[in-house]
């Protein structure tokens, strides 16, 4: 599989099954020795770690709504999402790794060389998610690899592999946004509103995202960026506008110093 | 309500909740303040009011330290050789000393945040126009040797003609030092930072302009400190109107993140000490303390501002309204 141009691979997270068991959070560090992170819970809901980091490359989310269910009563709903580094299409954190440690692989999606990353930090802020974040102790910087070195061989990503509910699915990316556009159909047919789809547009601000995800209410609610956009997509007017500011300095004090003894 | 009470008697409405509409969620504060709201559904909102970011690693010392290291040495370089050019010897070589006195804080200060000197050389494995890191390592490996020779000839008066080149590659590629480090902030996802993609350069030049300004006024013999007085006056005003600028044209869920907290104290600071220096430069004339007031006043408005730009990132990447409240309004048009 490897030798010729394997197809590019994806998540579909379908968030409408997970059971917040967080088998994948467990499954991923593992299989790739990521360091605890905190234990204990938060208080938000049975959250343990509120977000992605460098020692959490799946976060699962739990979100508890008060919503009315009659007239008369007041229900509750319990929202629950796995979430994983985007493999942006146009990822920022790519484009702005001065060392060429992130680097796009065979399977389209987005690794960190750990023996080249010299510990910058540029690919943190660069993130619109918030996924990527630098290891305190050893000053690298850390995220899902999307498991390469199992899709290396052939296998499913540990996180995908142990899911119970399939609310992880893994294969090619196309495959992916069909099987996401089926469901969401699905749901709409039985009545769910708020349900959509994040990260499957290939027009949105990243180019689509190598992992996708069906959602039940707005992105935020969820902790995500409903609308980001890779920040070096603005980068040639920006090096246009320092161009100017640097020849606005240079003729500025040629002004200055040439105008009169 | 309390998390907690929604987890009890929320279990049996669980499945049917399903289809009802307009929800509420619980909003908290980052800092983990008791105080609760419940906002409506159409307003944004996020995760437990968390940031949606993650926070920039760099250290404020090194970083928006290098910012104004890095500035100051960058436009000292150009004074270096519009001084020389323009047959102000004394002037030249405050500013080629400080250019390389600049250059080199701003190494010792890049590494320091990197951790160890080796993981510098990783910056030159490869050359990345898409990033501005790797753009601006480059040039500063040119910038530090060329403002070295600059230095070094004019002080030892040996080699005049490499001397001589080393000071104009200096000016130029110290045009590149002082205003890519306004793309390099600009090019990330921070709001406060990237939304200001547009005049940041310009904020970033006129401070180190500024600086360069304050520096030759401290230094150099008052004698020859016209230009320096008219750069001052200008440099500063552009520096403060431009951030005006900049800030006002950010909406009020970034803007906001200039004006207050610590961020808010740096840059109203900043213009204090920045409108002090430049009104002094315009009336010192050749009265040398009054020049060095306004010379070290220059300095720390330069410092402040870039300090100041610095936090208001730090601020703007913690509040999640920053990033999805501008992002939630584009998707509403
Ligand atoms: S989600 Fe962030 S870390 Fe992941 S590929 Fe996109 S920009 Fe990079
Ligand atoms: S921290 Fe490492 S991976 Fe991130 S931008 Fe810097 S060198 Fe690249």
């Amino acid at each position: 599989m490897t030798a010729v141009e394997p197809e590019r691979m994806g998540f579909f997270t379908d968030t409408s099954v997970c059971i917040g068991c967080k088998a994948c959070e467990v499954a991923c560090k593992e299989w790739n020795h990521v360091p605890d992170d905190h234990q204990g819970l938060t208080g938000f809901s049975y959250d343990n770690t509120v977000g992605l980091g460098a020692n959490t490359w799946r976060h699962v989310a739990f979100i508890e709504q008060q919503r009315p269910v009659d007239v008369d009563r007041e229900g509750m709903r319990w929202l629950m999402a796995s979430d994983v580094c985007k493999h942006c299409t146009h990822a920022a954190c790519l484009d702005v790794c001065p060392t060429g440690s992130l680097f796009r692989t065979e399977f389209g999606t987005v690794v960190v060389q750990e023996d080249v990353c010299n510990g910058c930090g540029y690919c943190v802020p660069a993130c619109p998610y918030g996924v990527i974040d630098k290891r305190e102790d050893d000053g690298r910087v850390w995220k899902c690899t999307l498991c390469y070195d199992r899709l290396r061989d052939d296998l499913e990503p540990a996180c995908a592999k142990a899911c119970p509910t399939e609310s992880i699915q893994f294969g090619p990316l196309e495959e992916m946004r069909e099987r996401a556009g089926d469901r969401l159909r699905e749901l709409q047919t039985a009545g769910i509103d708020g349900a959509q789809l994040y990260g499957d547009d290939p027009d949105d601000g990243v180019g689509g995202q190598g992992s996708i995800f069906l959602l039940l209410d707005e992105p935020e609610v969820y902790g995500l960026p409903p609308d980001p956009v890779v920040c070096t997509r603005d980068l040639p007017a920006m090096w246009g506008r320092a161009g100017l500011a640097s020849v606005g300095l240079l003729a500025g004090a040629a002004l200055a110093f040439m105008r009169r003894r | 309500m309390s998390v907690d009470a929604v987890t009890v008697d929320g279990v049996e409405g669980a499945r049917s909740g399903r289809h009802a509409a307009p929800e509420q969620v619980a909003r908290r504060r980052r800092g983990g303040g008791r105080e609760q709201r419940m906002v409506p559904d159409a307003e944004p909102v996020s995760y437990y009011g968390q940031p949606v970011l993650n926070r920039p690693t760099w250290k404020s010392r090194d970083i928006a330290g290098y910012f104004f290291v890095g500035g100051l040495a960058g436009a000292s370089s150009i004074f270096g050789a519009a001084a020389q050019a323009s047959g102000r010897p004394g002037t030249a070589r405050v500013a080629k000393l400080g250019a390389l006195g600049g250059v080199t804080l701003s190494a010792a200060a890049l590494v320091h945040d990197l951790g160890r000197p080796s993981r510098f050389y990783n910056m030159l494995r490869v050359f990345k126009p898409t990033s501005p890191m790797s753009v601006g390592s480059w040039i500063l490996s040119g910038f530090g040797p060329a403002a070295g020779v600059a230095a070094l000839s004019d002080l030892t008066g040996r080699a005049p003609r490499i001397g001589a080149a080393a000071t104009a590659s200096a000016a130029v590629l110290g045009s590149a030092v002082a205003t890519y480090t306004a793309v390099l902030v600009t090019d990330t996802a921070v709001p406060a930072w990237h939304d200001g993609h547009k005049l940041m350069p310009v904020v970033f030049g006129a401070s180190a302009a500024s600086s360069a300004a304050g520096l030759a006024l401290v230094a150099a013999p008052s004698g020859e400190s016209g230009p320096a007085r008219q750069v001052a006056a200008v440099a500063s005003l552009v520096e403060e109107l431009s951030l005006e600028a900049m800030t006002r044209s950010m909406s009020d869920e970034v803007g906001h993140a200039y004006h207050e907290g610590r961020a808010g104290k740096l840059l109203r600071a900043a213009k204090a000490c920045t409108a002090f220096g430049a009104v002094a430069a315009a009336v010192a004339g050749h009265r040398r303390p009054v020049g060095v007031a306004a010379g070290l006043a220059l300095l720390t408005g330069s410092a402040l501002t870039r300090f100041g730009v610095f936090h208001a990132g730090l601020a703007s990447a913690d509040d999640p309204q920053a990033t999805t409240g501008p992002q939630r309004a584009r998707l509403a048009t």
